[in-house]
């Protein structure tokens, strides 16, 4: 039997010679699938028990996996996610049969149970080749997708955008103070629960000073706030905190921690980003001038595609430079971008959304209504999004900057002619773009090449312009990478007459002589779009379909006259219709302020997070952070002054049983402060915090060794001198592979996902690390300086004056007497061995005190600052 | 219960989490246990104890772990994989089809094949061919399961590394000494339940990453034990602080602490005082742990420590069995690197001389002491090498390399739970790719916590919306690898 596909090829062959290996590859194929069947295919007979026994389990109404469902005409036809399912008339070209027929090894259909028969795929194969054609009366009824079922099931609560519920009726409203303790009592009226007491005044003033500060108050502010005697002298407290620098400092931290924000790169290199902070700083300024919350969005997501958009608008979209980077030998640079553009996408999801959409990556979302191919609409928001790092100099660095530079020029040019760069780069540069045109040649330049392209971000695109072409910058980038990389490509000897390493080392000099303008790093639209697809498994090298930018169908529509740009996706997401970004940012307020969010998972409002615990209050909070124009400060202060904040931490018996969690809110929580939170308070108590508002990121002292885990090892530490070893936790550089043991140990997070929550482990690490680390115990020696200095009286008013530092209060009789003990106690063993009491203080100026008395205080301040009472916020 | 009987049981707690003896901890245990608590991998595990032992989904055959992490990728065709047939293939290319479907991170699929110049013998009663390098682990073949026919997703470093440590290629899962100690907790009472100890050059390209806790609670995090200076970061007290004001130090801070907890009614502060007591034990017991003074000439000559001639791998490889006795969970030894992407000839020998004695050492005195039942031993690294050259060092004396391989690779298993004695699985003759038996990092995860007693199906942790396992949603078990 002739083949008929014989014509076809004949005609081919005179045509195209593409279509020649296409259709012998089709032929090929068709020779290894089993024959078709040959007698007229009767679908209800034939086809359709096949699909609904073999196929709609995972193709159908409940599911459809792959974005694929074979249970009606129009899904049939519509294919699937890898685009179509069969092309009608010519079954060994269709996918359906290709699958189901073993031919990729590696997805082989069904996934469950025996493979189709040679038979069974002869009479699909028969169907398609005839035709496929589907009588209507076998459509099943329905049409629509699994996320479209989810859809139509109830609509789950957080996709409905919130309504302002009326204020409860209540029976005794003299407790409460705002709306907020209206909707509580009402939940506690209900189960029949009065709230505790207001905490007294100290601990009121520590624990607000902790939570809108990050730091504990000054034993003055303490004084001052315990005498105001004014009805208002608690929201006059909570103004003067709120104005504070430093609230913007506590307030980025967290923030960060949903950034992922890092110093370094990540990955095996896990280079230095010496830029980030610039984006940390934004966010403490942001903060601090209480930009609104949807401008703080709209110019995170896509501050330069603002109309004349300022560098701190560019600065802003550092948001979204803290993905990792990948610069490990050999890695595919396409691979880690498109992992970039993921971890973005995935992020707003998390982020403004409370939706885990990043599970919708490899698949539709098992839980919520998120289909792969929705994922994928998010993702093509960023796709055509570059890295772009912009000059973003402070006006001092600008003026040195113009005057010095011609001077540095002309010793660079010096330098290179002297060494005689000139005669060998050009010759270099020639023999890399032979390796990118014919890779395998030269082994010695392929290696050069991928190296070039992972180190220098940009770098092959542009040597690929002539070098009269290129901006100085890029030409001087371009020579820098030649001299310390050449000898990947010469041998020593040469190498040593070069003195290349010479020349290396006095251009870093220069360099470090002649700072050049401070950087950002930022996001960039790129001229001409990139095209998305979905991934089929979420694999850069699978693309699927073709989709367009576009946010889930189950939240509020894009406003169709708006061009589907990241500045739509970041108005659409603080848009008033938008049922989760308020929600989700006031819920992340409340958790600050109550250790849980009223949605306790603030990370997830999905479909399988726990019910709001009070969702009159959460819709009642997010609607007035909308009405208050999206106002940060003012929500903050709206909490901090409720009743129910205020309210003691005591633990109570009636509650132990009927609400352990605390999420009725009949009390306030004890909460173990964070990791830098827990620096900055002894930093600040001894009196060494240097309490300086910005800027690049420290590195205070650090145990020899801890680096040696990472690439690079110590080179990447150079201990910061003087004020700077005293910065805040928020501002020590953090690497990524080898994070300051400090930070991990009290749970700060990894910084490679966004965090939402964060873990308040207790573990023997953390309390050697109080105990014994030079950075605390160097505050115990100062604070214990200072007692003395600062109160010289008895043992009593001393130990008064350290609780004041500490504790904001005065120790309690038992305290004082257990404290007694202890002071005798530690005297005797250090006038036994005065050696020691000498080591403990070192300072001697101290008049009429002995130095094993001395001692005792550096005992008593450690022990002060180790207690469970002073890492914690009452 | 009122609120008396509630104090009572605080204390009671705290008062059990307080004693040093094995007492307190088997006491606390049993409480718990009669709680409902003390179940594997039930989450949330014990906040206030989270390293408590718990109960193993089944009878397990290995109770701690020694996981010898060789980082950088170890040439499998130069140690454990025989291939006398690539001489045929000697400095050709390999032909398209073979070769299309490499990932490679430095060199083109054009490279050259490069016979392995090693010779093998057979060794022991089961005949298990092992490369001339490998003389100490040859004495041992009998107990050691190897498999030839491993495979991996990530051909580079940082992801290999965290595939092989973590079960996923990407940051942010908790590595298996984490799983572990989640599911098992510990019996060691005065050390972390998963120690982490390092020797050789370059850092793994994963860093931290490799014994991170991830999304666990930090109580799982690896704690690596330091050779210089502390042994446990922060575990020496400060200058001038003896171990007698210490001690009153610490009886001061926890009876504040009690004060404290009176009169708030935090039961938190219970687990504080604890982790307290448990850092002063620890500060005893590391460097008690370091000490191997008290060694018999006999073991340390069998580990080949002299002290002319310091041998950081084999003194991590004693420690190890040290940690085991003393109930430590999860032991991970990392020695590297192996990542010989030139001069192979001089870096492997280099690395196997300083390994090979000492590796065996450990499974002989496990067994000596009755202890190899219930350890289980893994020996492996992140990937192979390709059987392709790596030939671009400009330098004329710097010898050959070979290229990372995912594709196939060798590693093997020994001890509790495990059949000695045999090789799994075959490559082509190339060593290029499994032909037979292949083994995922995913049913090597399967395999190590069946040993444990562990379903790694059921051994899960709730977070960002969903349940998590080690093994993702893949992992069988090696049925033929067990006892």
């Amino acid at each position: 039997m002739q083949h008929p596909c014989l014509n076809w090829l004949l005609l081919a062959i005179l045509f195209s010679g593409f279509w020649i290996s296409g259709l012998a590859a089709a032929q090929e194929k068709a020779a290894s699938l089993p024959p078709a069947a040959q007698r007229p295919i009767d679908f209800k007979r034939d086809i359709e028990p096949l699909l609904k026994e073999r196929c709609q389990s995972c193709h159908g109404a409940t599911q459809q996996m792959g974005g694929l469902r074979l249970d009606s005409r129009a899904g049939v036809f519509a294919g699937g996610y890898s685009g179509a399912a069969l092309n009608p008339g010519d079954s060994s070209a269709s996918r359906l049969i290709q699958l189901v027929a073993g031919l990729r090894k590696d997805l082989v259909m069904p996934m469950a149970g025996e493979r189709l028969t040679a038979e069974q795929v002869g009479l699909l194969r028969a169907w398609i080749d005839q035709g496929a054609s589907w009588p209507d009366s076998s459509s099943s009824q329905t049409t629509s997708s699994s996320t479209e079922v989810l859809r139509s099931t109830k609509l789950h609560w957080a996709f409905v955008p919130p309504r302002r519920p009326d204020l409860p009726q209540l029976q005794a409203r003299s407790w409460t103070r705002n709306p907020i303790d209206a909707f509580v009592l009402a939940r506690l009226e209900k189960e029949g629960i009065k709230p505790s007491p207001e905490a007294d005044r100290t601990t009121l003033i520590r624990r607000a000073s902790l939570d809108l500060l990050g730091l504990p108050p000054s034993p003055e502010e303490v004084t001052a706030f315990v005498n105001d005697s004014r009805l208002d002298a608690y929201e006059r407290l909570i103004d003067r905190l709120l104005a504070s620098q430093h609230y913007g400092e506590r307030w980025a931290r967290q923030w960060l921690d949903l950034a992922r924000y890092a110093d370094s790169d990540g990955f095996e290199k896990d280079n230095v980003r010496p830029d980030a902070w610039k984006w940390r700083q934004w966010v403490i300024d942001a903060l601090n001038r209480n930009l609104p919350f949807d401008q703080f969005t709209i110019e995170q997501i896509a501050g330069d595609l603002l109309p004349n958009a300022t560098v701190e608008q560019k600065i802003a979209t550092g948001f979204h430079r803290n993905t990792l980077t990948n610069r490990e030998g050999g890695v595919n640079r396409e691979e880690y971008r498109i992992e970039q553009v993921i971890d973005r996408a995935s992020t707003v999801g998390t982020v403004w959304l409370g939706l885990t959409a990043g599970c919708a990556r490899c698949h539709d979302h098992k839980y919520d209504p998120i289909s792969q191919k929705e994922f994928y609409q998010l993702f093509a928001f960023f796709n055509s999004a570059d890295e772009l790092n912009i000059e973003a100099p402070s006006p001092a660095e600008l003026g040195v900057y113009l005057q010095r530079r011609p001077e540095y020029e002309k010793k660079r040019q010096a330098l290179l002619s002297e060494y005689k760069v000139a005669r060998l780069q050009p010759d270099w540069e020639r023999k890399m773009l032979e390796a990118a045109a014919r890779p395998g040649v030269d082994p010695l330049y392929d290696v050069s090449w991928d190296i070039f392209g992972l180190y220098v971000d940009g770098g092959q695109e542009m040597m690929k312009i002539d070098s009269s072409r290129r901006t100085q910058k890029w030409n001087d980038k371009i020579t820098d990478f030649f001299i310390g990389n050449y000898s990947r490509v010469v041998n020593q000897k040469t190498m040593k007459k070069l003195r290349f390493k010479e020349l290396n080392e006095k251009l870093s000099q220069l360099k470090s002589e002649f700072p050049a303008l401070s950087e950002a790093q930022t996001l960039g639209e790129r001229p001409g779009s990139r095209r998305s697809h979905v991934l089929i498994r979420g694999d850069y090298r699978q693309p699927g379909i073709q989709v367009q930018p576009g946010t889930p169908a189950v939240l509020n529509p894009l406003p169709a006259d708006l061009k589907t740009t990241r500045l739509a996706l970041a108005r659409w997401l603080v848009s008033k219709d938008n049922p989760l970004t308020a929600r989700v940012a006031v819920n992340r307020a409340w958790q600050e302020f109550f250790c849980r969010g009223l949605v306790e998972t603030s990370q997830d409002f999905g479909t399988r997070a726990e019910p709001p615990s009070h969702p009159e209050l959460l819709d009642w909070l997010a609607t007035e952070f909308m009405a208050s124009g999206w106002n940060m400060k003012q929500m903050h202060r709206l909490i901090a002054t409720s009743a129910t904040y205020r309210q003691s931490s005591q633990a109570r018996m009636d509650l132990r049983d009927r609400d352990p969690e605390n999420r009725l809110l009949a009390r306030q929580s004890r909460l173990r402060l964070g990791a830098e939170f827990i620096r900055d308070s002894t930093l600040a108590v001894s009196g060494l915090l240097n309490p300086a508002v910005g800027g690049p990121s420290v590195r205070p002292p650090l145990p020899p060794g801890v680096l040696s885990h990472g690439f690079g090892g110590a080179s990447k530490w150079k201990e910061s001198a003087g004020a700077d070893r005293y910065r805040r936790g928020l501002y020590v550089l953090f690497l990524r592979t080898t994070p300051y043991p400090q930070l991990v140990n009290f749970d700060a997070p990894d910084s490679m996902l966004p965090c939402s929550r964060r873990e308040r482990s207790t573990t023997p690490l953390q309390a050697l690390n109080l105990l014994n680390d030079r950075v605390f115990f160097e505050a115990a020696q100062v604070l214990a300086a200072r007692i003395l200095r600062d109160s010289p009286g008895d043992l009593s008013d001393r130990l008064a004056h350290a609780f004041r530092l500490c504790l904001a209060r005065q120790p309690s009789a038992s305290e004082r007497s257990r404290l007694t003990q202890y002071f005798e106690e530690q005297k005797t063993i250090l006038e036994r061995n005065p050696q020691l009491a000498e080591t403990l203080f070192p300072a001697k100026e101290l008049d009429g005190i002995s130095p094993s008395e001395a001692a005792v205080w550096v005992g008593i301040s450690r022990l002060l600052l180790n207690l469970e009472e002073f890492i914690t916020r009452g | 219960m009122d609120f008396r009987e509630f104090q009572q049981i605080q204390t009671r707690r705290s008062f059990l989490g307080r004693c040093s003896a094995g007492l307190g901890s088997v006491a606390l245990w049993h409480l718990l246990a009669d709680e409902g608590r003390a179940r594997a991998g039930e989450s949330p595990a014990s906040r206030e104890r989270p390293l408590d032992p718990r109960h193993p989904h089944f009878r397990p055959k290995a109770k701690n772990v020694i996981f010898l992490f060789m980082d950088g990728g170890p040439s499998h065709i130069d140690l454990f994989d025989p291939k006398p047939e690539m001489k045929k293939w000697d400095g050709q290319a390999l032909p398209d089809s073979m070769v299309k479907d490499l990932k490679l991170a430095f060199i083109k699929p054009t490279a050259k094949v490069w016979p392995s110049p090693r010779r093998f013998k057979p060794s022991g009663q089961s005949g298990i061919e092992l490369s001339e390098w490998l003389p100490h682990l040859a004495s041992v073949a009998d107990d050691i399961c190897l498999i030839r026919s491993m495979f991996t997703d990530q051909f580079n470093h940082h992801p290999g590394q965290l595939m092989l440590n973590c079960g996923s290629p990407l940051v942010g899962r908790p590595s298996m000494g984490a799983w572990v100690t989640y599911g098992l907790g510990s019996t060691s009472k005065d050390l972390p339940g998963f120690v982490v100890l390092r020797s050789g050059g370059n850092a793994p390209g994963a860093g931290t990453g490799n014994w991170t806790n991830g999304f666990l609670p930090s109580s799982y995090q690896g704690v690596p034990l330091r050779s210089s200076g502390d042994a446990v970061l922060y575990l020496s007290d400060p200058p001038g602080v003896s171990r007698e004001l210490q001690r009153s130090t610490l009886d001061g801070l926890r009876d504040l602490n009690e004060l404290s907890q009176a009169e708030s009614g935090d039961v938190e502060i219970a687990s504080r005082i604890a982790a307290y007591e448990l850092a002063f034990r620890m500060q005893l017991a590391a460097p008690e742990l370091m000490d191997l003074s008290k060694e018999s000439p006999a073991t340390m000559a069998m580990y080949g420590i002299e002290k002319s001639h310091p041998n950081p791998f084999a003194a991590n490889c004693l420690l190890a069995r040290r940690m085991v006795e003393r109930g430590v969970r999860f032991v991970q030894l990392m020695h590297g690197s192996w990542d010989d992407h030139d001069d192979l000839e001089r870096k492997l020998k280099r690395n196997c001389e300083a390994t090979d004695q000492a590796t065996a050492a450990l499974l002989k005195d496990l067994k000596q002491r009755g202890l190899l039942d219930s350890t289980l031993v893994v020996w492996g690294g992140e990937f192979g090498r390709t059987p392709m050259v790596q030939a671009d060092s400009p330098n004329k004396k710097v010898g050959f390399g070979r290229d990372h391989h995912p594709f196939a690779f060798s590693m093997w298993l020994a001890g509790g739970g495990i059949k000695g004695g045999q090789a799994i699985g075959r490559t082509d003759e190339l060593g290029l790719r499994v032909i037979e038996n292949q083994v995922h990092v995913h049913d090597l995860h399967a395999t190590i916590l069946h040993c444990l007693g562990l379903d790694h199906h059921r051994l899960t942790y709730r977070f960002a919306g969903r349940d998590f396992r080690l093994t993702d949603v893949a992992g069988d078990v090696v049925r033929k690898a067990l006892a």
